[in-house]
């Protein structure tokens, strides 16, 4: 798969029908790959990696390359493809200047999980249908693949591309999951239960900003955690609850744009399952404004944004929430 | 427990002198009456109104006057905004002196002097001015080429001109950018101003200024034979703890706060480009 | 040197805690491990590392400055300081224990800063070999030995004992308090471990982390290299380096208004944040590649260059496990060292 999307990127940056290409950049490790523009044949050759560690959404980085001169190739996976579209009908990204390639994706893998069960001094990774094989200098090992996923890769809503100018392999479908499993066991606890979850978890959140930077839905050019009138700038809070709060904000603020493609949760330093916020928040919409999935087209209106006669009445959301 | 310097001590402002339509100059000292503390000219303090903010001022009395510590403060954010509104008695929290401070009693002593300023950047120098004036003996002859958008712009204008201009071995050529009906003085930029005066090579330069102004103006000097390192000037840059540890005000391995603000040109060319 | 039957462990723990706090790395339950209070029932992480590095005891994340009172035209400052209560710090990594000396030319330089230094004064650390170094480890590249790490009192666990070795004065007052629970031991097996560590160090992937070339001679020609657009390209600005590394120190200084009084207080920032150089006219540090330019000529050429050649750097390789898009230090030196 590699091969045949250095094969076709390079041929359409000779044929001149774009400018670069954004696709991901080997490392040191197998795992490290790092989101990069490439300009020519030779840059390609040399350091175009696509494998099960290439997790990282480009579509976010369209923001800035679809607004320069010349044309850009970017390489989507199905799940990348709905925050593109998202953006494309935020006005974020310019259509345009941007040639989508669908690409297939089998689910990619987390290092973290991996090396979990105390695998360490990894020098090589190799799949092979279900298995991994671990090469490290203390020896070989072998992992299930289906374990140790990527979080969002556990529960794929979908193989299907909403979006490309052209597709390499086949498009896939729709997929019927369990993505709502976890937070409907959040649900069911009593309140004292879910805050003292929420608080644990968000506890160890060091207010790096990584979540917000990496979410596609965040593309405020002055984020009001960065202005200093908004009243919840402190890069330190008063106090842990204040800190929370950040999420909680955030979690607001994207709600009815994220398309919950789960790069909250991987770019977070310390584990913790943001995404799960955000879900809670679709479930919500799905509720009580009718199933919507973000990001599924160009058109369609978000509930939030929309102010309909069928809209479920405030008192209805606040009798269910104030248990 | 030990002396710490991000604790500010209490400063009271006892005089407001309105300058120009953006400067004013306050008359800081501590509450048992004199000076907060010593400094040397060029060095710098750090005033606050607590829950407004903080921020880096050049000290532009000289350490020579005993009584008192002034600063001229252009308006133009948040903090000082809230400066110019505040009236004399108003407590504030300063803390200082921070900097490496003007050369006076080495490089420049016995030294012919030439001080260009623009607009506000005459605030560091006139620390220096008054200084030299102090200890007349010690230095040469004092040129100052001083400029701004218009005559209400001048800073220190009547200081100027009742004291400096009025002085033996002082010369002063003031200038504006625009013609205007109350002036008949030099009309046009500091630089075009500088090389037109015209100076000999044998003085030490000092500049502060806008970042354009001191570009020019050091052309100008390189053209008249001048060599950067006679020439000295003051950086600006963002600041917070002002002894070089919190990281912000750096170019290259220098931090502006502690191993400046005062640099010769230079020195500047050995530091990366990125201010 | 003494050993401690790892059996025996929790009795070491309590004896410590009796008098100062003890903190040491303890799971957290998201597969990740964290410095924690210790409390009865808590045992050691087995992770290498930490994701949050110790600087935190010296240098916390948030810390109260001082604190205002406004009335009228009057200003009271309050001095909130108040002496550090001491401290042990269990199972630090050499990293680690390195990364306290370069704080330590930042903090202690002077004008001394007070608050790190009653804390530092306050703090023992004991610090604890490494005998599987994960490939991400590039310690050895700015000379700290993991088999054999800096600190106050030098741990080895080895074959179900743990090994211990005052190195300072502080060190040696604190061993003696629990002396009474531990053995006689001979370094065989110590050195051993040592030897051993010191092979996998030589077979990791980035064991041939060259730093030639830099430090203070190559300033200007870094700084201008046309390398750092590309680097730089795909980096989202979000900090989380600078939050995990031992070393970044920058911090910021904020007033906030309690309605009681103005505390000011400081806290870690991050030069790859868009305002961290932000002035009423300007900001001389305008794209992303100006902050990450800055961040790594910082650690690789200004610091050795002001600090008689040390790096602001430990190799404890957080960065490289934590960047989300993977850029991180190791692959800036050798892209900046090729020629």
């Amino acid at each position: 798969m590699q091969e045949i999307m250095k094969q076709r990127a390079s041929v359409l940056l000779q044929e001149g029908k774009v400018d670069r290409v954004l696709g991901w950049q080997a490392g040191v490790f197998v795992y490290d790959i790092t989101p990069s523009v490439f300009t020519n044949a030779e840059d390609l050759d040399h350091g175009f990696v696509y494998n099960d560690f290439c997790g990282n959404n480009l579509s976010k980085y369209l923001v800035k390359e679809s607004r320069k001169e010349g044309k850009v190739a970017v390489f989507l996976k199905p799940c990348d493809t709905y925050s593109f579209n998202q953006l494309i009908k935020e006005n974020r990204i310019l259509r345009d200047k941007v040639y989508v390639i669908g690409i297939e994706c089998g689910g990619k893998a987390d290092i973290e999980k991996i090396k979990a069960d105390g695998i360490r001094g990894v020098t090589g990774i190799t799949g092979e249908d279900d298995t991994y094989i671990v090469d490290t200098i203390y020896g070989s090992t072998q992992v299930s693949k289906s374990r140790v996923l990527l979080e969002r890769c556990m529960n794929c809503k979908s193989k299907k591309h909403v979006v490309y100018d052209e597709l390499i392999g086949d498009d896939g479908e729709v997929q019927v999951t369990d993505r709502f499993d976890m937070v409907e066991k959040l649900e069911k606890m009593s309140a004292d239960e879910r805050f003292e979850f929420w608080r644990g978890e968000l506890s160890r959140c060091i207010r790096c900003n990584a979540c917000r930077n990496v979410c596609p839905a965040c593309t405020c050019e002055k984020c009001v955690f960065d202005n200093d009138d908004s009243g919840v700038a402190g890069k330190a809070s008063a106090d842990t609850f204040e800190e929370n709060m950040y999420h909680i904000i955030r979690a607001f603020h994207v709600a009815g744009r994220c398309t919950d493609c789960g790069e909250c949760s991987r770019v977070c330093p310390q584990n913790i399952p943001l995404h799960l916020l955000n879900r809670k928040g679709i479930k919500d919409i799905n509720e009580y404004f009718g199933a919507f999935q973000a990001g599924e087209d160009c058109e369609a209106i978000s509930p939030m944004t929309a102010f309909t006669k069928e809209d479920v009445e405030p008192g209805t959301l606040h009798t269910k929430g104030g248990n | 427990m030990i002396e710490e310097t991000l604790i500010p001590k209490l400063g009271r402002v006892t005089d407001v002198r309105i300058d120009t339509p953006d400067v004013k100059t306050f008359r800081v000292v501590s509450p048992d009456g004199g000076k907060c503390f010593e400094h040397i000219p060029g060095q710098c303090a750090m005033l606050s109104i607590p829950g407004i903010g903080e921020a880096m001022f050049s000290i532009t009395s000289s350490p020579t006057n005993t009584e008192y510590m002034e600063f001229s403060i252009k308006k133009c954010g948040c903090l000082t905004n809230w400066l110019h509104l505040m009236e004399p008695g108003q407590a504030i929290a300063i803390r200082g002196p921070y900097g490496n401070g003007f050369p006076v009693e080495t490089d420049f002593r016995g030294k012919d002097l030439l001080f260009v300023a623009g607009g506000i950047g005459l605030a560091p120098l006139r620390s220096v001015i008054n200084y030299v004036r102090h200890y007349r003996a010690n230095y040469g002859t004092v040129d100052i080429v001083y400029g701004s958008r218009s005559k209400e712009d001048l800073v220190d204008y009547n200081e100027i001109i009742e004291e400096w201009s009025r002085e033996e071995g002082v010369n002063v050529h003031l200038t504006i950018d625009r013609a205007q009906e109350n002036w008949d003085g030099h009309v046009g930029f500091v630089p075009n101003y500088v090389k037109e005066l015209g100076f000999d090579v044998n003085k030490t330069v000092i500049i502060c200024g806008p970042p354009i102004m001191i570009k020019f103006t050091l052309a100008g000097l390189q053209e008249l034979g001048f060599e950067k390192k006679q020439v000295y000037t003051t950086m600006e840059l963002k600041m917070k703890c002002g002894v070089g540890k919190c990281g912000r005000c750096n170019i290259g391995g220098k931090y502006v706060c502690k191993d400046g603000p005062v640099f010769r040109c230079d020195q500047l060319d050995e530091m990366p480009n990125e201010y | 040197m003494r050993k401690l039957s790892l059996f025996n462990i929790s009795k070491l723990y309590e004896m410590i805690s009796d008098n100062k706090q003890l903190y040491l790395p303890v799971d957290n339950g998201a597969g990740q491990a964290g410095y924690k209070k210790w409390e009865y029932g808590m045992t050691m992480s087995q992770a290498l590392n930490t994701v949050r590095s110790a600087k935190d005891f010296f240098f916390p994340q948030t810390e109260n400055l001082v604190d205002f009172k406004m009335n009228g035209k009057n200003i009271e400052i309050i001095d909130t300081r108040s002496e550090a209560e001491d401290f042990v710090l269990f199972g630090v990594r050499a990293c680690d224990a390195r990364s306290f000396s370069i704080l330590d030319k930042v903090f202690l330089s002077d004008p001394v800063d007070s608050f790190y230094k009653s804390r530092r004064e306050h703090g023992t650390v004991i610090t604890l070999s490494c005998t599987r170094p994960e490939e991400t480890c590039f310690c050895t590249a700015f000379g700290i030995d993991p088999s054999n790490p800096e600190g106050d009192i030098s741990s080895w666990i080895e074959d179900g004992d743990i090994y211990f070795e005052a190195i300072t004065d502080k060190g040696a007052v604190l061993m003696d308090s629990f002396q009474s629970i531990l053995d006689e031991a001979d370094e065989s097996a110590v050195e051993t471990q040592k030897t051993e560590t010191r092979k996998i160090m030589a077979k990791l992937p980035l064991a041939d982390f060259n730093l030639d070339g830099f430090g203070d001679a190559a300033l200007l020609e870094k700084f201008n290299s046309p390398k750092w657009a590309e680097l730089s390209r795909t980096c989202l600005g979000c900090g989380t380096c600078t939050f995990v590394c031992p070393t970044c120190q920058c911090y910021d200084i904020c007033d906030f208004d309690t309605g009681h009084e103005v505390k000011r207080f400081r806290c870690w920032d991050s030069c790859m944040y868009s305002d961290f150089t932000k002035m009423a006219h300007g900001n001389p540090r305008v794209t992303q590649m100006e902050k990450f330019r800055q961040r790594f000529m910082h650690k690789l050429v200004y610091f050795p260059a002001n600090n008689n050649g040390e790096y602001g750097c430990v190799g404890c390789g957080r960065c490289l496990a934590k960047c989300p898009i993977s850029m991180n230090i190791a692959k800036v030196a050798k892209k900046l060292g090729d020629n």
